[in-house]
Order: C-alpha cells, then structure tokens, then sequence
C-alpha cells in the first residue's frame, strides 16, 4: 500500500499484509493435467487454495445415456486413463450386477491379472511424474522419470500382446473379458514381473538415500487421521493416514479373497507416508499377479456369447453400486438400468474428485514449491476428476 | 476466491464463425517479419540470378528450424501419457532435436495431445498466441482432430481446428508414440518447404 | 453394528424411512428428514465414509438425491435416497455433517440445477460460469449447440 504524503515522499508498508493472487494455470509443467488452482500467497506461503477444474470435463454421463453396454467400456478408460483396467472394471461389474450375471473363474483371475498390473504400470507412471516434479524436466528429476517409463513401456508391451493397446483398452465386457491369454504370455509375465521387482529395489534405495527427496517429502503436506476420515478420500491418500481401508478387503469382488496379499498402512500422513503405501503396493500388486497366473484355471473367458451387435446386451430394470480399488481409490460406477440397451443414468464415482477435495484442508501453510510435491503425492488425473 | 480474475473468452471477439474461419485460411501471411528483412530478401529474390542466394539461404535456415523445434507441453488428457512416452526413453523425440519446454515464450510447436473442452479453449488459444513466431501446431489424437469418442458432447470442441490452425493430424485414440512420431517428421518435411527464407508453404485450400 | 441393528435403529428413530435391501443398504426419506437421516447414519451408526452424493432426473416424477455412505469397519453400506417432488429443485445440504459433500453438492447443482440450502459456496464447479443450462436434465439435449465452436 503507497500512501502519498506528498509529491517527493512515499511511503511503502511493509507489514505482510499485502496477498498476493497467483494462479497456477491450467497448462503448466507439473505434467499432471489441466487443472487451475488460484493460490493466495502472502510472501511465499499458500494462504488459500481456490481449486478450479472442469477443463477436460468431457460428458461421460450424458453421453453414456446413448452408448450401450457393448460400446461403453472402451469410453470407460478415457476416465483414469493412466490405469485404465480399474475404470472399464467398475462399469462392467455395476452392469453384471444389476443384471445377475455370472462371470467365469478365469475371467475373474484374467480381471485381477490386468487390473493389477495396470496398478503397477500406474504407480511407475506416479512415481516418474512425481520425481519430475519435484526434481526438474531437465535436471535430476528426469532421471527417476526416465527409468520408470522404461519399466512402465514394459508392462505396457504385455498389454499390447493381450489386447492390443497400449493405454486404452476394450478389455473387460459384460459377462467376462474380451481376449483370452496369447500363448507365452505368462512366462514373459514372469519374467517382467521378476524385473520390475528388482529395479524397483533400487529405485527405492535410490530415493531414500537422497536427502533432498526426504526433506521435500517428510512432514509436507499431512492429512491427519480425522480429515482423512471425514472428506472422504480413499486410496493410498487414507492409507498413508492410518486408515485401514481397502476395498480388496473390505468389499471382495473377482475373487480377490482367494489371494494373499498385505495392504500397507501408514501413519505419518506426509507425502513420504504416501509414497511408502505406493512402494509396497507395487510389491503386492506384483505378488497377487504371480499369485494368479499360478493358479489360474481353464475355462471360458465370458459368460455371454460374442457380441454380433452392439444392442445385444440387455439389462433388465434396477440399479447398483459397483467399486473397486483403483490405483488411486474408490473408482465406482452407479447405474440405473431400465430393460433396454443403454443405461438410464450413469455416474462415475472419481477416486481423484474426492481426493482432491482434500486440497484446500492441507496446502495452506505450505511454500508454494511444496504446493508441487503435494500434488504429486495426491496423484489426480483429470479424466476422473472432470469425467 | 470470488475476486480472482476472470478470464474472458477470446472467440466473443468475433461476430461470427465465419470470420473466425477466415482467420485461419489467411495462415501464410500470418508470419510476422520485420520490413527491412521482407523487403531485403524480395529485392535479392527478384535480382537477376538473385534466386540462388535465397535457395541457398532457404535450405540451410530450413534445416535449421527443423532440427531444432521445441514443442510447449500441453498435454491435456489420455494422449499426453502417450506424449510423454513419446518423450522418453524408448521413443526419444530429443534426438530429433524436439526439447520438451514448458513456457509457450521459448516454444515452436504446440502438441495438442487430448479433448479440447469449451472451458479449456480460451486458454489453448492465449497459449498458442503467446508463442512467439514461426509456430506450428499437432493435432494429436482424434479427440483435438474432431472431438473423437466425445464429439456428441455438449463442452466438447469437435476439434482443436476451429481454435487454432492444425499443421499435421495424428489419428489414433491414443495415437502410439510411433505414430506421433509419424506425424513429428511429417511436419519436419513440412517446415523444410519454407521459400524465400520466411514464407510458409501454402495452405491447401480448405473445402467443406 | 450389523445390517439388523442397523434396520431397528433406523426403524426406531426415523419412522418416515422405508429400508430395502442388505448390502447396499437403500434407505429413502422425504426431503425434510435429509439431513437428520444423515446425522444419525453418522453418529450412530459409525458411517464416516462418504462415497458419492449424485442426483437422478426421473422426468415427470421429478429429480431424486442420492447419496452413499459406509461404515468401512464393519462392512455396513447404505445409499440413502430422497425424492423432491415434480418441479423442486431445492434440496437441504450434508456439508454439515460430511465434508465430503462439498465438491459432491457444487457438481450436482451444475448438472441438475438442484440448490442446496446450507452450503457455504454453492457455483458450478464443472462448467464454466457463464454456462446456460444444466446438462444432465433429461429436457437438456446431447449436442446442444453453443457457438461458435458448434
């Protein structure tokens, strides 16, 4: 504020008062998507988070109205599109679910195997993106970044010899899933399991020997126990916040129950609480898919014959609630079904809506640099948060 | 933040879309150079045997734009994963001379990976506009070529051309990184076609 | 707390709730007893997990609220429905008892138009400010035009 006196003389208060707006825009190089947070700093700590999104708000309700059951599992992947399995898995179990329908034991094994390693290729996409973040697009950031494309374009070669995609997939149908295993696939399965195992190792000794990542990590951004509970996030975010909740666990669906698997809790509630959850969660993950090409058993791949046309399935009148543990939280699709090909109303519960929500409860009293690491450790992407 | 400033639309500044259009198909003179550079290489050009100083000049300053075109990430949605792959180890884009950067003031190219939304646009174009020129704009993936999967949408643009004008096209609903950099090179072929050391190549003309 | 105590408390403390339904468990009220239906699920029944908070456009029946709420612990799941009339489009808010409802309530109110009494900064979220309409109506059309981008 400049109070002029008179003409020669101006005086300036200093006093910290003044705040400044900043917007952090829609495009910018956090390479997590489009999203606007409008930042109100005093000096160089946040004081407010305005969080404006709807940029990459695409219509998925209203166009899941005139699309089939047969058509939409494929538009089902653009919502998280980094894991793209855990998307096309809760619509198609909202549908068997109205309609009562059974879906064979190796089609369930076939669901977990992709959805978890869509979890690992998911995690490795966090994690490089995260490090980028925080470390710089041509300085060191760009080495964690480097390593776990690598690793993720691996996992991705695998997706493309079951189903031909690389990031979005048709996989999962009414009734079971689309393609049954080309042959040699679970020995390469192995083989880049047991690979990824082991880099993952080193990554991890690479990161936690570094004491610039825990500096930027430990203590930053803490979701207590009770806001955890209270805003209704899911996901590693509560995990890392002492909360016991997986849906795996909690709400078995595909069979989850016949494997064995540890479901990591934090309780430091920072952004290294989180990233310890993510760590372990590859190694279970990666553990659950050994688990299930071991025992998977022969069968059909689906319960419904192959599809002639695209009005074929039909789901009688009523509605549900399917959920299931994506990468990031509860990815669930609520559907009410009227008898005819297409659904009467669709909508997609977005794990990253809900845990974005959480932003403004924990940026301020950060620097705007941890503002960054914060979003990193969050994970959103804008397919699920805009739908 | 009700008091946060409020971005207008840049598309109420035209009257209709007609004119809107029309902006795009005046492409070429879009170009700016100053007028002493316009009018030195015009005077060279049409001196008699002139014309070989401007071919030589053209075949050098060409190869030199296109070895080195920076593009501006802006990603928006499920191609950018696929840009960002493209970016990496496997698919490296840097040996093509392309350095991801991030501020639209020191890029050339902008690769619109992703759906263009009605909210997004005004953005998409106040970032191509702060590019400084020559630029050149991908369309990646069928949602920035014609609204893709979502085109019946009522916040969708059905496509990034009636923002920007497009160079190349990528299909693909994500277009691999093979084919992304498919269309990297087509524009690379594109660039080498400048003539006159400063004027693009003509657009072909635009038929609906 | 099991889905039968759970069905007797609810039976005891809000005579107006008719309950359908073991896992989710579907429990509508009238639009008055929102909130208290709300207070109770969380209170006493231990439902701190809010999942989603949407809205359902039953055309000449009117617009319907529906929530989801879980009690993680011990696997209780409820999805709590309200009906407003034909042609209401006013709603009492949860963002007093679940914070989650915030974002949740903002996104309703841009794709249905529903107002909700109580809440602290209710503006689309979604769509832009200056957007006329509410898509998600079933009298919006799919491809509404809004020019220039058609």
């Amino acid at each position: 504020m400049t109070t002029a006196a008179s003409p020669s003389r101006v005086e300036i208060d200093y006093t910290g008062s003044e705040r400044l707006t900043m917007n952090m825009g829609p495009q910018h190089p956090s390479a997590h998507g489009v999203f606007r947070a409008i930042l109100t700093l005093e000096g160089e700590q946040v004081v407010g988070v305005d969080a404006v999104i709807g940029y990459l708000h695409r219509c998925h309700e209203k166009l899941a109205e005139t699309l089939t059951y047969a058509q939409y599992p494929s538009i089902a992947s653009k919502t998280d599109y980094v894991a793209a399995m855990t998307s096309e898995f809760a619509y198609v179990r909202a549908a068997e679910m109205i309609g009562k329908i059974e879906v064979p034991k190796r089609a369930q094994y076939l669901r977990v195997i992709a959805a978890e390693l869509q979890r690992v290729a998911s995690h490795l996409l966090w994690l490089g993106t995260w490090c980028l973040d925080m470390g710089g697009a041509l300085g060191g950031g760009a080495t964690i970044f480097l390593y776990c494309i690598r690793e993720r374009e691996l996992v991705l070669d695998l997706f493309e010899s079951l189903v031909g995609a690389r990031l979005l997939y048709g996989f999962y149908q009414v009734g079971g899933v689309r393609y049954d295993l080309p042959p040699g696939w679970p020995e390469k399965c192995r083989e880049t399991v047991d690979l990824i195992d082991r880099r993952i190792d080193e990554y991890q000794r690479m990161l936690e020997e570094n004491p610039f990542f825990l500096v930027r990590t430990q203590g930053v951004g803490v979701i207590s126990r009770e806001l955890a509970q209270e805003v209704g996030i899911s996901g590693p975010l509560v995990r890392g916040s002492g909360v016991n909740f997986d849906l795996r666990r909690t709400d078995p669906y595909s069979s989850y129950e016949d494997f064995d698997f540890r479901v990591p809790v934090e309780t430091g509630g920072d952004c290294y609480a989180r990233y310890r959850v993510r760590m372990v969660e590859f190694r279970e993950s990666l553990q659950i898919v050994r688990q299930a090409l071991d025992r998977l058993p022969e069968g059909p791949v689906s319960s419904r014959p192959g599809l002639k046309s695209v009005a074929q399935v039909r789901i009688p009148k009523g509605e549900a609630y399917a959920r299931v543990e994506g990468a990031r939280g509860e990815v669930g699709c609520y559907l009410i079904a009227d008898g005819s090909a297409k659904p009467y109303r669709m909508k997609w519960r977005g794990a990253s809506f809900s845990n974005l929500a959480v932003l403004p409860h924990i940026i301020p009293g950060h620097k705007v640099a941890d503002v960054v690491a914060i979003m990193g450790s969050v994970d959103p992407v804008f397919g699920e948060v805009d739908r | 933040m009700k008091d946060a400033p409020r971005i207008v639309p840049v598309w109420r500044n035209f009257k209709d879309l007609v004119e809107w259009e029309q902006l795009h198909q005046k492409r070429s003179e879009g170009d700016k150079h100053s007028d002493l550079f316009v009018s030195l290489t015009e005077g060279i050009h049409n001196f008699p045997g002139g014309f070989a100083l401007t071919t030589v000049a053209d075949t050098f300053l060409n190869w030199a734009r296109k070895s080195s075109v920076w593009p501006v990430t802006f990603g928006l949605a499920c191609c950018a994963i696929e840009m960002m792959a493209t970016f990496a180890s496997r698919f490296d884009v840097e040996r093509l001379g392309m350095v991801p950067w991030a501020s639209p003031r020191h890029a050339d190219l902008m690769i619109v990976s992703g759906t263009v939304t009605i909210k997004m646009a005004p953005m998409l174009k106040r970032i191509y506009d702060q590019m400084p020129d020559p630029k050149w704009a991908v369309s990646m993936g069928s949602c920035a070529n014609s609204g893709g999967p979502f085109r019946h949408g009522y916040h969708v643009v059905k496509g990034v051309d009636r923002v920007i004008p497009v160079d190349v096209y990528v299909p693909g609903c994500p277009p691999p990184p093979e084919s992304l950099l498919n269309g990297l090179l087509l524009l690379q072929d594109q660039i080498a076609h400048f003539h006159r050391t400063g004027k693009r190549a003509e657009p072909t003309p635009k038929v609906d | 707390m099991t889905a039968e105590q759970a069905r007797t408390l609810l039976a005891e403390r809000l005579p107006g709730a008719q309950v359908a339904g073991d896992r989710p468990m579907v429990v509508t009220v009238p639009p008055d007893a929102w909130v208290p239906l709300a207070r109770l699920v969380k209170e006493t029944l231990g439902c701190w997990f809010f999942s989603f908070l949407s809205a359902v456009d039953w055309k000449e029946e009117g617009l319907e609220v529906v929530a989801k709420v879980d009690n993680a612990d011990d696997t209780l799941s409820l999805l709590l429905k309200t009906r407003l009339g034909p042609g209401v489009t006013a709603c009492p808010s949860l963002t007093g008892v679940y914070k989650g409802a915030n974002w949740m309530e903002r996104e309703c109110y841009d794709m249905f138009g529903i107002r909700f009494e109580g809440h602290p900064d209710l503006r689309r979220i979604l769509l832009g400010d200056d957007w006329a309409g509410h898509p998600l109506l079933k009298s919006y059309p799919v491809d509404a035009p809004h020019p220039p981008y058609r």
